[in-house]
C-alpha cells in the first residue's frame, strides 16, 4: 500500500480532527417522525391499500365449471400439474435441480399429498351425496388402482382431445370418473368444497396447501392473475394487483424472469428456472454484503465519483485531495 | 455498599468500596472490574460513551441531505412496526369487513413502502460514498443484511393477507421455495407459520439487526469524505 493510501486509511479509522457543526440527533429523529408519520398517514388516506377477494372454489365452480371439471379428471388421472409436482409433496417427479444439485429431491416429501384422494375422494366422501355420485365413489373405491387409472387417463385423453368440453368427449370406458368429475363441480358450485378441502376433519387448521394446488391446477387462478398483470413474465409477484405499488424491491429477483433464456418454453434452463435463479440471488446477496472485500467492485465509487455531489459544499469549505 | 465512579462514564481507574465479613468498610482501588456485570459496562463505556452514543457535534461534512435517509428508514420502521401491531390486535382479516381496519392496513402498507424507499436509497448513498471505509465493513454487511432480512419480513407480510393476492404470491413463491429444498421447512401455504415468521421471528431479528447497525454507526462514527484532505495536515501547514 502506498505512503498515501495509508494515510487515507489512517484518516478514514481515527476520530475525527477537522471542523465539525453542531448536531441534535434526537431533534432530527423526531423531526423525521412527525413528516413521515404526516406522509404515512395522507397516502393511506388518499390512496387506502390493495385487497382483492380470495379466489374460492364456489367462485370457480360457479363461473368456470369447465375448468374445474378438466381440473378434478386430471387429478383423479395423475396428470395435474400437482399430481406429478415431486418433493415436498410426493414422489412422483425429482423436481428442480441444478446439473448435479437436487436439492428438492434431498430435502424429501415433508408435505406429503395425493391428488385424487386429497382433492376429489376424501372431499366427496365427507359430505352426503347424489345417489349416482354415491355409486361412482362405491365403485371407484372397489376397483384396483390400475383400472382407477385406466379409466381417468382414458377420460382425461378424451377431454384433452375435446379441448375441455365434456360434451364432446368421444365415447369410451371412462367407469366412474365422469360422475365423480360432475359431483365434484357440484359440491364447489354449492360452496360446500371450499368446507371440506379446508376442514378435512379437523377442528383447528391453518395450512391451505391443498386447496392452493388444487385452485392453481386449474388455470382459474392464473388466468385472473394474467389478467391482472401479475404473471412471471411480466414481474410477477412484483406487481399489486390493482394500481398500487408492489413489491418492487423484488426487481433483482423478477428481472431474471423476464429473460427469453429463462422463460422460453422446452429450455432446460427454464424447466430449472426457479433452482438457477435462487442460486444466482445468494450469489448476488453474498456479493452485496461481502462488498467492503470484493477488489473492483469496492473501488467504484472512487472511479464514479458521485461522492463530489454528496460532499460538494465540503470540498468547496475545505479542498479535496 | 458500592461506589464506583467508573458510571461516569471515564476509562480512568476506579474506586470501590466493601462491606468485609468483620463489617468495616475497605476500600481499594482497581484497574479492571470483577463482575460479569461491572466488565460489560466498563467494555461498553469504553466502546461507546455517551458522547459517541448521543453526540452535539459531528464532522462538518454530515451535511449532505442523503444524511436524512438513514433517519427516514429508522422511523419508517417504527412506524411499519406500531401500524403492525395494531394489526395484530385485529387479526389478518380484521381488513376485509373493518373500515377502521383497512385505514390500518393501509397504514401499514404505506409506511413498508415509505421504509423501502429510504432504505434503497440510504443502502446506494453508502454505496457511492463506500461507506465501509476505515473499519466501518461490519456497518456496510449488517445494513446489507437489514435489508435482505427487510425483503423476507415483507414478503411473509403479503402472503398473509388473507386475499387474492397472498393466494397468488403463496402459489407463485411455493415452486421458488420447493426449487431449493426450502419449501420442506418453510411452506408459504401454512398462514400459521406464515403469521408466526411476519409478527414475530423475523420482526425480532430484523430489530437486532437494526440495532447492531445502529451502535456500529455511533461506534465508528460518519465515514469521512473520499477525497478529504487530512485536517492534521491542514493544521500544520497553517502553523
Amino acid at each position: 500500500m502506498s505512503t498515501k493510501h495509508e494515510a487515507k486509511a489512517d484518516l478514514d479509522t481515527r476520530p475525527w480532527t477537522g471542523p465539525t457543526r453542531h448536531y441534535d440527533i434526537l431533534k432530527e429523529g423526531a423531526i423525521a417522525l412527525v413528516i413521515v408519520t404526516v406522509l404515512t398517514v395522507g397516502l393511506a388516506a388518499l390512496f387506502s391499500s390493495p385487497d382483492d377477494a380470495q379466489l374460492t372454489f364456489k367462485g370457480w365452480a360457479q363461473s368456470s365449471p369447465d375448468t374445474m371439471y378438466t381440473a378434478a379428471v386430471s387429478e383423479l388421472a395423475g396428470s395435474s400439474e400437482s399430481a406429478g409436482y415431486g418433493p415436498p409433496y410426493n414422489n412422483n417427479s425429482d423436481g428442480l435441480s441444478v446439473g448435479p444439485i437436487a436439492l428438492q429431491k434431498w430435502a424429501g416429501v415433508t408435505h406429503p399429498f395425493d391428488a385424487a384422494q386429497d382433492l376429489v375422494i376424501a372431499p366427496l366422501e365427507s359430505q352426503q351425496q347424489p345417489a349416482d355420485v354415491a355409486a361412482a365413489l362405491a365403485t371407484w373405491k372397489a376397483a384396483t388402482a390400475d383400472q382407477q387409472a385406466a379409466w381417468a387417463e382414458a377420460y382425461d385423453t378424451a377431454l384433452a382431445d375435446a379441448e375441455g368440453d365434456a360434451a364432446k368427449a368421444a365415447e369410451g370406458d371412462y367407469g366412474p370418473v365422469p360422475a365423480l368429475a360432475t359431483g365434484l363441480v357440484a359440491m364447489g358450485a354449492s360452496g360446500a368444497y371450499d368446507g371440506a378441502i379446508l376442514s378435512r376433519g379437523s377442528f383447528f387448521t391453518t395450512d391451505y396447501t391443498k386447496q392452493l394446488l388444487f385452485m392453481g391446477d386449474g388455470g382459474y387462478m392464473e388466468d385472473k392473475a394474467v389478467a391482472a398483470n401479475l404473471g412471471g413474465d411480466t414481474w410477477g409477484m412484483m406487481n399489486e394487483a390493482g394500481s398500487w405499488p408492489g413489491q418492487s424491491w423484488l426487481a433483482f429477483a423478477s428481472v431474471w424472469y423476464q429473460l427469453p433464456m429463462f422463460n422460453t418454453e422446452g429450455n432446460v434452463l427454464t424447466d430449472n428456472a426457479d433452482a438457477i435463479i435462487f442460486f444466482i440471488l445468494v450469489v448476488l446477496c453474498l456479493i452485496m454484503i461481502l462488498v467492503p472485500f470484493i477488489p473492483g467492485l469496492r473501488s467504484l465509487p472512487r472511479w464514479i465519483p458521485l461522492h463530489r455531489l454528496v460532499w460538494k459544499q465540503y470540498y468547496k469549505e475545505n479542498g479535496r485531495a | 455498599m458500592s461506589a464506583d465512579s467508573s458510571a461516569t462514564g471515564t476509562d480512568s481507574m476506579t474506586v470501590s468500596g466493601s462491606v468485609s465479613t468483620a463489617g468495616s468498610i475497605s476500600v481499594m482501588t482497581e484497574d479492571a472490574p470483577t463482575t460479569w456485570t461491572g466488565s460489560l459496562r466498563h467494555k461498553w463505556m469504553r466502546t461507546l460513551p455517551p458522547d459517541k452514543m448521543l453526540p452535539e457535534r459531528q464532522p462538518a461534512y454530515v451535511t449532505s441531505w442523503i444524511y436524512v435517509f438513514g433517519m427516514a428508514t429508522i422511523v419508517s420502521l417504527i412506524l411499519v412496526l406500531g401500524s403492525g401491531a395494531i394489526l395484530t390486535l385485529g387479526g389478518v382479516e380484521w381488513f376485509h369487513t373493518s373500515s377502521l381496519g383497512r385505514f390500518v392496513n393501509s397504514l401499514h402498507f404505506w409506511s413498508v413502502q415509505l421504509f423501502f424507499l429510504f432504505m434503497i436509497v440510504h443502502l446506494w448513498g453508502k454505496f457511492w460514498m463506500a461507506a465501509w471505509r476505515g473499519k466501518r465493513a461490519m456497518t456496510w454487511m449488517t445494513g446489507a443484511v437489514a435489508f435482505l432480512a427487510s425483503v423476507g419480513t415483507a414478503f411473509t407480510g403479503y402472503v398473509i393477507t388473507t386475499n387474492f393476492n397472498a393466494q397468488w404470491i403463496a402459489f407463485e413463491s411455493k415452486d421458488v421455495m420447493n426449487a431449493v429444498g426450502l419449501g420442506a421447512i418453510f411452506n408459504v401455504a401454512d398462514l400459521g407459520q406464515m403469521i408466526l415468521l411476519h409478527v414475530c421471528l423475523l420482526p425480532a431479528g430484523l430489530g437486532l439487526i437494526v440495532i447492531m447497525h445502529v451502535l456500529l454507526v455511533r461506534k465508528h462514527g460518519v465515514v469521512p469524505p473520499l477525497e478529504a484532505l487530512d485536517p492534521d495536515a491542514q493544521k500544520a501547514q497553517v502553523a
